[in-house]
C-alpha cells in the first residue's frame, strides 16, 4: 500500500502500478493515448504530464509523464497544475496540427478517443496556419478499414499487433513526422487478432468495415451483453442492433475469460444473423407458413408423444434452456446431445477428468500467467484462437521474472522489451500438422498421431519414473537421427515441464483421436503428481459443447436406433449432416415418419424437414452457454426479433402446451427454465448466478439496452406508420429496449455500452472498474460448473488402440471458414482459405502425386477431388485434409480415407 | 366613470389607425430569412448532396424526430441512403441545422405545413431535398474533410500538402 497526495488530497493506493493507471484508478480524468491496460506504458505520446511536487516548498517540482512513473509512497502530483494542464493542451493541439476535418465521415465520430481528449483539455480552434499532411491508404482486407490522414503516432497499433498478438505485417515505415503504420504492400492484414485494432487505435486509422457497410454511431446502437458463439472459449462480447440488423461486435471485458481483446472470427462472423438464408418464419416442407394450433404434424406429435415414439436430437450449438426444454419434452430417455459418436467419447472423457480427475482447468487469463505449456494435437489458432493470444503472454512469463532482479516494473513495456529482447518460456507444438504458434513456440515437434503418443507415454515416464505408463516400444521405421531427436525433445520437454512453477497441458478433440487425448490425460495426472499448481485446458469444437455433454451423454444414435421405428423426430438448432456422413444421415433421417426442426439458419438438415421453426440466433434469444472450462455465461437477448421468430426453448414451452406436457406448462419465462435446472440438474448447481434475475431493478428502474442519447425514436418507424409502436418488452432479463431505466452505471455483468461522462470511447472501460485489469466492480465472469473432485484418474490411463487404416486422417481446421455459422457472414468468408490437401512430399513422389494437381479421395463412402499441397516436413501415412468448409465432405479422426487411383479423371 | 369614457375614447380612436392583422392566407407576411421553418436538405455548390449522414442532426433532436441511414459509394463518398423527418413531431428548434457540419439541414422560412392525415407529416429524402445551397453558399464539406472521394484525390483538398512518399529519405 501507498499513500499519495494528488491536487492535495491523499489516496491509499496499491504501488505496483504506474500513476497514470493510478489516478485513472481513483477516478481522476487525466488523457493519454499510448498506454493502455494490457499493453503496459512506452510514454510515447506525452499527453499525461502532471506536475510531480518536490522540495520544500514544491521549488524541485517537475513535469512527469504519468504512465512512465511508478506509484510510490507518500508522493505528491498535481494534475490541475497550471504548467501541466497547459502543457497538455500544447500536446493536443500538436497531435491535432494535421488530423483531418473528418469527423462526420469518420467512423470513430462519438466514440473516439481522441475527440474525447481534446475536448478534455480544452482545444477547439486550430491555430496554425500551414497545410496539412496527408497520406495514401492501404487496402487491408474485408475486415479492416485503413484512413492513415487520421493517425497521431501513438504506436499502439503496432505494439498490439507485433508484440502483444505476435503478427509480423503492420509495421511503422518512414521517419521524422512521416511515420507510416501499415503494411508493405495492399493486402490483408494476416493476423486473427486485426481487428482488436479498431479498439486498440484511439482515433479512426483502424475502423471496422463490416460495420462501414451499414454505419451506425455508438450512440444509436441498442446493445447487450452477450457471449460469442463461434467457438469454445465463450469470449465475452457486446452486440449492437439498429433497425432490426445486427450491426457490430465490440469487446467485452471479463477479466477471467477473455480481457480486452476477441479474435477475428468472432469480431467479425455476427453477419449470419443478418444473411439472406434465415428463416423467419415457420414452414412447412412445401414451404408453406404454418400455423401451428391447426397443424396435423402438431397434432401426431401429440399421440407420438404420449406413446414415447419421439426422438429429440439436441445441439452443441445451441444454449443450455433449448436442450434442456427439448429434453424436457421428449423425456431424457428419448434425448441426445447431437454429437457425433466419436466426438462425445472425447468430450465425455475430458470432462469427466476435470470433474472427477485431480487437475483443474484455466481460464484463459489464468492461461497468460502459466509459465511451461504443452499443446497436443490442437491447432489452436484456428480452433481456439484466443487462446493462442493468450499463449503469446504466457511464453513471456518465465523471462519476465528476470525484471525483478534489474527493478523494471513489469507495466514498463518498452524497457521490459528491450531487456528481455525475444527471450520465450518454454511452449512445445506436438502436433502433425504445421502451426502459426511455431512462431513462438520453443519447439514445434511435428509427427505423426501413433509417433505423438509414444513420445507423450515417454514423457510421462520421464516425469513419474516410479509409476509411469510401461515404456511403448520404439517403432519399426525411423532413421536413427530421427530417433535420437525425438528421445532428446522429450527429454527436454519432461525437464521443461517438471522445473515450471504454472505447467499447463492443452488438448483438444480437433484430431479425433481418443489415445491422443488420453495421453495427454496421463501427462496432466503425472504432472499434477509433482507439482498441484498444474493445469489442464480442453478445447472443445463449438460454444455449448460442454453444456450439451453435461446435459446428456447420449449422443446422435446414427445406424444404432433399433426396436420399432419412432415416429416423430425434433431436431434442435442442429446440421445433422456435419455430424455424420450423407448416407447414414439420410438413413438416419428416413427412419421417422415426420421430422421437425428448429433452427434460424437454413442447413441441409432444414431441407428434409416437414416443420421448420424459426428459431432466434444469439442476437434474438437470451441463453446460457457452458465454455471449455466448464463456465456458464449468460447472454442476453440484443435486439427484439420478429414475432414469429422465438428462441428455440420459447418453442418448445410453445410445443409443450399444445401436446399437454405437465412439466413444460408450468414455465413461461426464461428465469423458469433456469431454475428447473438448477433444480433438476445437479451438474449445473450454480447456473442461476450467472446472470439477473428478469424481475432485477435498479431504483426500480429496468437496466437499458439503448444509451442515453438514442436517436430518431419517433421516425425510425414513420414510413409504416407516423402512430409509434409500443416499444417491445422483455420479460427475459431486466433489460429494456430503449434508453428508458437506470441512468447511471450497471453492475458490471450486465454492462450494454461503455460510457462515462467525457468518455465516449471504448477507452472508457477504465471508469467501470474498481482496479483496472484486476477484475470488476460486482464481479461477475460466469460460473465455474466444474472443479476437479480427485476422486478418479489416480492411475494412469490405459491407452486405446490408435486405428490401422491405411491413411491416418488429419482434418485442417481453420479459423475462418470451418465453423458453420461465421462462414456465412461476407468478411469471414472473404478470408477463408481454399481447400486442399496435405501430404508428406517424399511419399506423394512415391505415390506419383504432385503438388498443385487435383487428387480424388475417398472418405468414408464420400468422394471428393481437392488440389494437393506438399510438405516434407508432414508426417508419412498422414493426410491433412481442410475440414468444416462448406462443400466438404463430412470426417472425423477414425474416418477411412483412400485415395481414388490415378488416372480415372481428368 | 372618468376612466370608462377615457377607454371609449381610445377605442374610437384606434378606428382611424392602421391595421396590424392582414388577411391571411390570401395576404402573406414576410418572414425574415432565418426565420425556422420547414427544414430542407441541401446541395453543394457541385450540385452533389451536402448531407455526409453523420447523424448529428438525428442526435441532437430534442424530439428524435430525424432518422437516417448512412452509406457511401464506391468511391467513398458517404451520403443517407434515407433521411426521414417526422414532422408532426418536429418543433423547429433549429438544432439540428446547428449542429449539421456541412450546411446541409437548413430550416427555411416556410411554416405552411398543415396536412389533413398524419401520415404525409413524414417527409423522406426526396421530399426533403432542394437543388440550391439554401442559406449557405459556397461550402463544400469534402473540400475540406481529409477523406478522398471521386473527383478529390488525397491530398488535393484546401490547405493539404500532396501525399507523403514513405519511401523517400529526404529529411
Amino acid at each position: 500500500m501507498a499513500t499519495i497526495t494528488v491536487d492535495g488530497r491523499n489516496f491509499d493506493v496499491g504501488s505496483d502500478k504506474n500513476l497514470l493507471e493510478t489516478l485513472l484508478w481513483l477516478g481522476f480524468d487525466l488523457p493519454y493515448f499510448c498506454w493502455h491496460p494490457s499493453l503496459g506504458s512506452v510514454g510515447s505520446c506525452r499527453q499525461c504530464a502532471v506536475k510531480k511536487i518536490q522540495g520544500e516548498n514544491g521549488d524541485r517540482s517537475q513535469l512527469v509523464m504519468a504512465c512512465m512513473e511508478p506509484t510510490i509512497d507518500g508522493m505528491e502530483v498535481s494534475i490541475q497544475d497550471k504548467q501541466a494542464s497547459e502543457f497538455r493542451a500544447n500536446v493536443i493541439e500538436w497531435l491535432m496540427l494535421n488530423h483531418p476535418h473528418d469527423c462526420p465521415v469518420c467512423d470513430e465520430g462519438g466514440e473516439c478517443h481522441l475527440q474525447d481528449m481534446t475536448v478534455m483539455t480544452g482545444h477547439a480552434y486550430r491555430r496554425s496556419r500551414f497545410k496539412k499532411r496527408t497520406h495514401l491508404n492501404q487496402d487491408l482486407g474485408p475486415c479492416i478499414n485503413h484512413e492513415m490522414n487520421r493517425c497521431i503516432q501513438c504506436y499502439r497499433c503496432v505494439r498490439f499487433y507485433n508484440d502483444y498478438a505476435g503478427g509480423d505485417d503492420l509495421q511503422v515505415f518512414s521517419a521524422h513526422d512521416n511515420v507510416y503504420f501499415g503494411r508493405h504492400q495492399d493486402g490483408t492484414l494476416e493476423s486473427e487478432f486485426s481487428g482488436n485494432l479498431v479498439e486498440v487505435c484511439p482515433t479512426g486509422v483502424f475502423t471496422d468495415k463490416t460495420l462501414k457497410s451499414h454505419y451506425t454511431r455508438k450512440w444509436d446502437l441498442t446493445s447487450a451483453p452477450s457471449v460469442c458463439h463461434h467457438c469454445s472459449l465463450g469470449c465475452n462480447i457486446l452486440a449492437g442492433e439498429r433497425y432490426g440488423s445486427l450491426r457490430r461486435i465490440l469487446n467485452r471485458y471479463n477479466p477471467e475469460v477473455n480481457g480486452y481483446f476477441i479474435c477475428d472470427r468472432g469480431r467479425f462472423g455476427y453477419d449470419f444473423v443478418n444473411a439472406e438464408d434465415r428463416i423467419l418464419v415457420p414452414r412447412e416442407r412445401d414451404r408453406s407458413e404454418v400455423i401451428l394450433e391447426s397443424s396435423p404434424i402438431i397434432a401426431s406429435l401429440k399421440t407420438a408423444l404420449a406413446s414415447g415414439e419421439v426422438k429429440g436430437v439436441g445441439s452443441p450449438r445451441a444454449s443450455l434452456e433449448s436442450n434442456f426444454a427439448l429434453r424436457e419434452l421428449v423425456g431424457s430417455d428419448n434425448f441426445y446431445n447431437g454429437m457425433s459418436g466419436g466426438e462425445s467419447e472425447l468430450v465425455q472423457l475430458a470432462l469427466d477428468f476435470l470433474s472427477n480427475g485431480p487437475v483443474k482447468s484455466t481460464s484463459l487469463t489464468e492461461i497468460e500467467h502459466c509459465d511451461a505449456v504443452i499443446v497436443i494435437g490442437e491447432d489452436l489458432t484456428n480452433t481456439a484462437p484466443m487462446m493462442d493470444l493468450a499463449l503469446n503472454q504466457s511464453v513471456r512469463v518465465q523471462p519476465l521474472e528476470q525484471l525483478g532482479q534489474v527493478g523494471i516494473p513489469e507495466w514498463n513495456d518498452a524497457a521490459a522489451r528491450e531487456y528481455l529482447q525475444n527471450q520465450k518460456g518454454p511452449l512445445y507444438l506436438l502436433m502433425p500438422q504445421p502451426s502459426k504458434l511455431s512462431r513462438i513456440a520453443t519447439k514445434s515437434f511435428r509427427r505423426g498421431i501413433p509417433e505423438l503418443i509414444r513420445l507423450l507415454s515417454e514423457i510421462t515416464g520421464l516425469l513419474d519414473p516410479s509409476n509411469g505408463p510401461t515404456k511403448v516400444q520404439q517403432p519399426a521405421s525411423g532413421s536413427p537421427n530421427a530417433a535420437r531427436e525425438a528421445d532428446e525433445t522429450v527429454k527436454e520437454i519432461a525437464a521443461a515441464l517438471a522445473t515450471a512453477k504454472r505447467p499447463l497441458v492443452i488438448a483438444g478433440t480437433s484430431m479425433g483421436s481418443l489415445p491422443l487425448m488420453q495421453a495427454a490425460i496421463n501427462i496432466a495426472i503425472a504432472l499434477h503428481r509433482k507439482n498441484e499448481n498444474t493445469r489442464v485446458s480442453f478445447v472443445f469444437p463449438e460454444c455449448n459443447t460442454a453444456g450439451a455433454a453435461m446435459m446428456e451423454e447420449k449422443s446422435l444414435p446414427a445406424g444404432q436406433l433399433s426396436g420399432t421405428a419412432p415416429h416423430t423426430l425434433i431436431v434442435l438448432e442442429n446440421d445433422l449432416y456435419r455430424r455424420g456422413t450423407p448416407n447414414q444421415i439420410d438413413e438416419f433421417i428416413n427412419r421417422f415418419k415426420q421430422v421437425l426442426v428448429l433452427d434460424h439458419s437454413e442447413t441441409p438438415t432444414t431441407a428434409r424437414a416437414d416443420l421448420v421453426l424459426a428459431s432466434g440466433t444469439f442476437a434474438e434469444a437470451d441463453g446460457s452457454l457452458v465454455n471449455h472450462e466448464g463456465r456458464v455465461q449468460r447472454f442476453i437477448q440484443v435486439q427484439a426479433a420478429d414475432e414469429l421468430v422465438l428462441e428455440s426453448w420459447r418453442w418448445i414451452l410453445k410445443l409443450g402446451k399444445l401436446v399437454d406436457n405437465q412439466k413444460l406448462t408450468a414455465y413461461s419465462e426464461f428465469d423458469h427454465l433456469v431454475d428447473a435446472i438448477e433444480q433438476g440438474c445437479v451438474q449445473f448447481a450454480g447456473i442461476a448466478r450467472t446472470s439477473l434475475p428478469a424481475d432485477y431493478r435498479v431504483h426500480g428502474q429496468r437496466l437499458t439496452r439503448a444509451p442515453h442519447r438514442y436517436s430518431g425514436r419517433t421516425s425510425m418507424f414513420a414510413n409504416h406508420s407516423v402512430s409509434e409502436p409500443r416499444p417491445p418488452q422483455d420479460q427475459d432479463s431486466p433489460f429494456s429496449f430503449t434508453m428508458e431505466g437506470h441512468p447511471g452505471i450497471p453492475p458490471e455483468s450486465a454492462t450494454s455500452h461503455y460510457w462515462s461522462p467525457g468518455w465516449n470511447s471504448v477507452q472508457s472501460i477504465t471508469k467501470f472498474r474498481s482496479e483496472i485489469s484486476r477484475g470488476r466492480q460486482q464481479s461477475d465472469p460466469g460460473v465455474r460448473l466444474i472443479e476437479p473432485s480427485g476422486k478418479a484418474y489416480l492411475e494412469y490411463l490405459k491407452l486405446a488402440q490408435t486405428h490401422d487404416h491405411q491413411w491416418q486422417l488429419v482434418p485442417l481446421h481453420h479459423i475462418f471458414g470451418s465453423e458453420e455459422m461465421s462462414i456465412k457472414s461476407p468478411a469471414i468468408a472473404a478470408r477463408s482459405p481454399e481447400p486442399k490437401i496435405t501430404l508428406n512430399s517424399a511419399q506423394a513422389e512415391e505415390h506419383g502425386i504432385k503438388a498443385g494437381s487435383t487428387l480424388a479421395i475417398i472418405i468414408d463412402d464420400q468422394e471428393t477431388a481437392l488440389p494437393v499441397q506438399l510438405d516434407a516436413d508432414w508426417p508419412t501415412d498422414h493426410i491433412g485434409i481442410t475440414a468444416g468448409l462448406p462443400g466438404l465432405p463430412y470426417m472425423e479422426g477414425n474416418s477411412i480415407v483412400q485415395l481414388k487411383p490415378p488416372g480415372n479423371e481428368n | 366613470m372618468l376612466s370608462s369614457l377615457r377607454s371609449m375614447w381610445l377605442t374610437f380612436l384606434h378606428l382611424f389607425q392602421k391595421n396590424i392583422t392582414i388577411e391571411y392566407p390570401e395576404e402573406k407576411s414576410v418572414l425574415p430569412p432565418r426565420y425556422r421553418g420547414r427544414i430542407v436538405l441541401t446541395r453543394d455548390p457541385d450540385k452533389e448532396e451536402r448531407c455526409v449522414g453523420c447523424y448529428l442532426c438525428a442526435v441532437a433532436c430534442p424530439v428524435d424526430c430525424i432518422s437516417l441511414q448512412a452509406t457511401e459509394d464506391e468511391h467513398g463518398r458517404r451520403y443517407p441512403e434515407f433521411f426521414r423527418i417526422n414532422f408532426s413531431r418536429c418543433i423547429f428548434c433549429g438544432y439540428c441545422e446547428e449542429a449539421c457540419p456541412t450546411y446541409a439541414i437548413q430550416l427555411i422560412p416556410d411554416v405552411e405545413m398543415s396536412e389533413y392525415d398524419r401520415q404525409n407529416m413524414v417527409y423522406e429524402k426526396e421530399d426533403l431535398t432542394i437543388d440550391g445551397q439554401g442559406k449557405y453558399h459556397g461550402y463544400n464539406f469534402y473540400r475540406e474533410a481529409g477523406l478522398a472521394i471521386k473527383g478529390k484525390e488525397k491530398g488535393s483538398g484546401h490547405n493539404e500538402e500532396p501525399p507523403v512518399d514513405i519511401k523517400s529519405l529526404i529529411p
